[in-house]
């Protein structure tokens, strides 16, 4: 008989994966209640050291080039395609849905990251313009990346709820950190695997996982976060979340489950550049 | 050669007619206020009372916000988006045909020159409804889906700097994508708003569908307080501006905000100077530097510094300071008492911190409220001058020595809402328009606005834009 060699399950913190430097972890058990993993339980130093590296990773990741941007997050899929029985096993464990409905989930996951990936350089043409102004100036307005977004994912979905917060934040030219399902966590720190593996630069994408109250606090409030998606925290904590948030005019917005290029613009800022026409 | 003295050209103030007393507009009509309470209005370069008017209380408001449920229920969201733009299409015109006696009341009330009231405020109003009745029947074509709705009723917060052109940035996108509003000017300046509520009758707008009321800070809370209200649309101080957002963070409304700025404006060595100077003088002495988006930091790169400031400062001796109404000015009064001690309180800390002030040497007039066009040299990033909004006519002056220094000097700030860049050289033009942290950028130009053009805070400069496609989010549900 072989025994099984067990993950251990990480943070993932500009391109590493260190415990919490709180030393502590936490239980997550499956949908039937057994035992299945000890996640780390991140502290709020472990979030400031994310948002760090997210603001770290900022300027590479946002004047890479739309292609490139592109083919990064398309490369995300080809990794995550290869690792499909793994998240399904994990979905299966902790949503204790049948192996059809998390292949399924896997699938859209992937393929959300296709269509966002198709998005990266075309954006700019649809959201952009040049404006037709009552003077000799040639004048043009382009939606540019906010900066650093701090993403609660969605509590049910596992891994699905994962992919729809980064995936728009990261075809923006955003860099963000995410704060996994509290009670399925262990889909998100795979995922983190595979951004390890795609070529996604260090920093770019920072994954937390702990308890939701703890942590969203010290989120809402930092001020080196410019972009809030609060779609995994209940309604009541929003509003203290969102006041919070106010401090340095966060962007703080609430998704559903659709695929949209204006949830890629919900994070985006418009600049609009004048100069004058003369000989 | 003796020196040519201008001879004074005043403009005549025959054409304002301004009433003893104004009620507030709700309902398309003049109405007493429920508070019985008026207060005065007053020209800020003589202190003359110009006129009363009435202070909103919060029965009022109320009033005002029912008017425009009722006319957004009963008659705008029934009426045809080409109909819409016709009324939009009106007011635009009754604007330009009144725009002389608009501009007088503007510059009395607000103490900017007649110069800039007459060829930018009030044109620029009347621009903006003319550009945004254009898209009143065309919002399915303006990429926010095949059926943009509006919110319903908008409050609307609007400051003093450009009390009329304030208001159009925010009725004319209201109404086009088929919002009610009750408006709220700003109370140093609620002159213009109520001319306006008599275009408002001239264009035959149906009653309720513009509602203006007047008042102080407690107007303007009780508004973005009240439960009618679907939409919050502010234009004014950073701090302020916080404070409504946390008002109604846990209310679901939708708020899009225009806040304070300390923009950078930046001189590259390769710079045209004498058009540079040019450009840094129109930056911060354009309306008396009232300006959200006012170039206030200048940077300079060091080895131009001496050469640079020498024209800056000949240049603003020739600024001319005095009566708003004599077409030759340059530079009218400070808006208010309290607006002047906020100017000579930041001016007096760059003093006390170690800048050295120079004033450019002009009189100023006895009554009123003056600032002579000041500039501080030797400012750190530390100093308050460099850091908080001085909103009056003075700059601050500090230097770089390579392109990615004065980027971060320039990005060192909570604000983002504009910057200059003067150079000759156009891959550094584009350079640097990418590094900035600011919605709007001005190469070799500065202070410049259209109503197709977005305009718009980064960071705490703001949400959201106004003007052009992009700005038509704001008043379309969902929009971004």
């Amino acid at each position: 008989m072989r025994l099984d060699v067990k993950k251990t399950y990480k943070l993932f913190i500009g391109g590493a994966f260190p415990r919490s430097e709180s030393g502590r972890s936490y239980v997550v058990n499956d949908s039937k209640g057994n035992f299945v993993a000890n996640p780390s339980q991140a502290s709020r130093k472990d979030l400031r050291d994310a948002v760090v590296a997210a603001k770290n990773a900022h300027p590479q990741w946002s004047s890479a080039t739309a292609y490139n941007r592109g083919q990064i997050l398309y490369r995300i899929a080809e990794i995550m395609e290869g690792r499909t029985e793994q998240f399904v096993a994990e979905i299966v464990a902790l949503e204790g849905v049948t192996p059809k409905a998390a292949l399924s989930q896997v699938q859209e996951a992937i393929d959300t990251w296709v269509w966002y990936a198709g998005w990266t350089d075309k954006i700019s043409s649809t959201a952009g313009s040049t404006n037709p102004i009552a003077g000799p100036y040639y004048n043009f307005t382009i939606p540019e990346s906010l900066g650093v977004v701090g993403i609660v994912a969605d509590q049910k979905s596992s891994l699905l709820g994962v992919v729809r917060g980064l995936a728009p934040v990261l075809a923006g030219g955003n860099t963000a950190l995410l704060i996994t399902s509290e009670k399925r966590p262990l889909p998100g720190i795979t995922l983190a695997e595979c951004f390890a593996t795609s070529d996604v630069p260090a920093g770019v994408v920072n994954i937390l996982t702990g308890l939701t109250s703890e942590l969203t606090p010290w989120l809402a409030s930092h001020m080196e976060v410019d972009g809030l998606d609060l779609s995994g925290v209940d309604t009541k904590s929003e509003s203290d979340l969102r006041i919070a948030g106010t401090e340095n005019l966060k962007r703080i917005h609430r998704f559903g489950a659709e695929k949209s290029p204006s949830r890629i613009l919900s994070f985006m800022e418009y600049k609009t550049v004048w100069h004058p026409i003369g000989i | 050669m003796s020196n040519f003295e201008y001879a004074p050209a005043p403009e005549s103030r025959a054409i304002a007619k301004i009433e003893k007393d104004y009620g507030l507009f709700i309902n398309g009509k003049f109405q007493a206020p429920h508070s019985k309470k008026r207060f005065e209005t007053i020209n800020p370069a003589t202190e003359e009372v110009l006129s009363k008017v009435s202070f909103a209380d919060e029965a009022d408001v109320d009033k005002a916000v029912k008017a425009a449920r009722a006319a957004y229920t009963k008659v705008w969201s029934k009426l045809s988006g080409k109909e819409r733009a016709k009324y939009l299409f009106r007011i635009a015109r009754l604007l330009q045909e009144r725009a002389r006696e608009f501009a007088v009341v503007e510059s009395l009330d607000n103490g900017k020159p007649i110069r800039e009231t007459r060829d930018v405020d009030v044109p620029l109003a009347a621009a903006h409804f003319f550009y945004h009745a254009g898209w009143a029947d065309k919002l399915e074509h303006a990429g926010y889906g095949s059926q943009p709705k509006p919110h319903g009723v908008v409050g609307q917060v609007i400051p003093w700097n450009f009390p009329l052109l304030m208001l159009a940035w925010k009725v004319a996108p209201a109404l086009a994508t088929g919002n009610t509003v009750v408006l709220k000017p700003a109370e140093t300046t609620p002159l213009t708003a109520l001319l306006f509520a008599e275009i408002c009758q001239q264009a035959e707008l149906p009653a309720g569908v513009v509602n203006i009321i007047t008042g102080d800070g407690r107007t303007g809370s009780a508004l973005i307080k009240h439960p009618g209200i679907d939409k919050i649309a502010f234009t004014g101080s950073t701090e302020v501006g916080k404070l409504i957002a946390q008002s109604v963070a846990t209310t679901g409304k939708s708020v899009t905000l225009e806040l304070g700025g300390k923009g950078a404006n930046i001189v590259f060595e390769d710079s045209p100077i004498d058009q540079a100077v040019e450009g840094i003088v129109n930056g911060i002495f354009f309306n008396q530097g009232h300006v959200c988006c006012a170039g206030s930091r200048l940077l300079l790169q060091e080895n131009i510094h001496d050469e640079f400031l020498h024209k800056l400062q000949v240049r603003m001796s020739k600024i001319r300071v005095g009566d708003p109404l004599d077409k030759n000015t340059d530079l009218g009064a400070i808006n208010s008492a309290a607006q002047l001690a906020k100017i000579r309180e930041l001016s007096q800390s760059g003093e006390s911190e170690g800048a050295q002030i120079w004033s450019a040497p002009c009189e100023l007039p006895s009554k009123g409220f003056w600032f002579a066009p000041t500039v501080f040299t030797g400012v750190t990033q530390a100093h308050r001058i460099a850091r908080e909004e001085i909103f009056g006519p003075v700059l601050s002056v500090l230097t770089f020595r390579t392109p990615q220094e004065a980027m971060e000097k320039a990005n060192n700030t909570p604000f983002g809402l504009s910057a200059g860049v003067w150079t000759d050289k156009g891959s550094r033009i584009l350079w640097a328009s990418n590094q900035l942290k600011a919605g709007v950028i001005w190469a070799n130009t500065f202070n410049k606005f259209d109503p197709a053009s977005p305009f718009g805070g980064y960071k705490e400069s703001g949400w959201g834009r106004e003007g052009g496609r992009h700005g038509l989010a704001a008043y379309i549900k969902g929009a971004h």
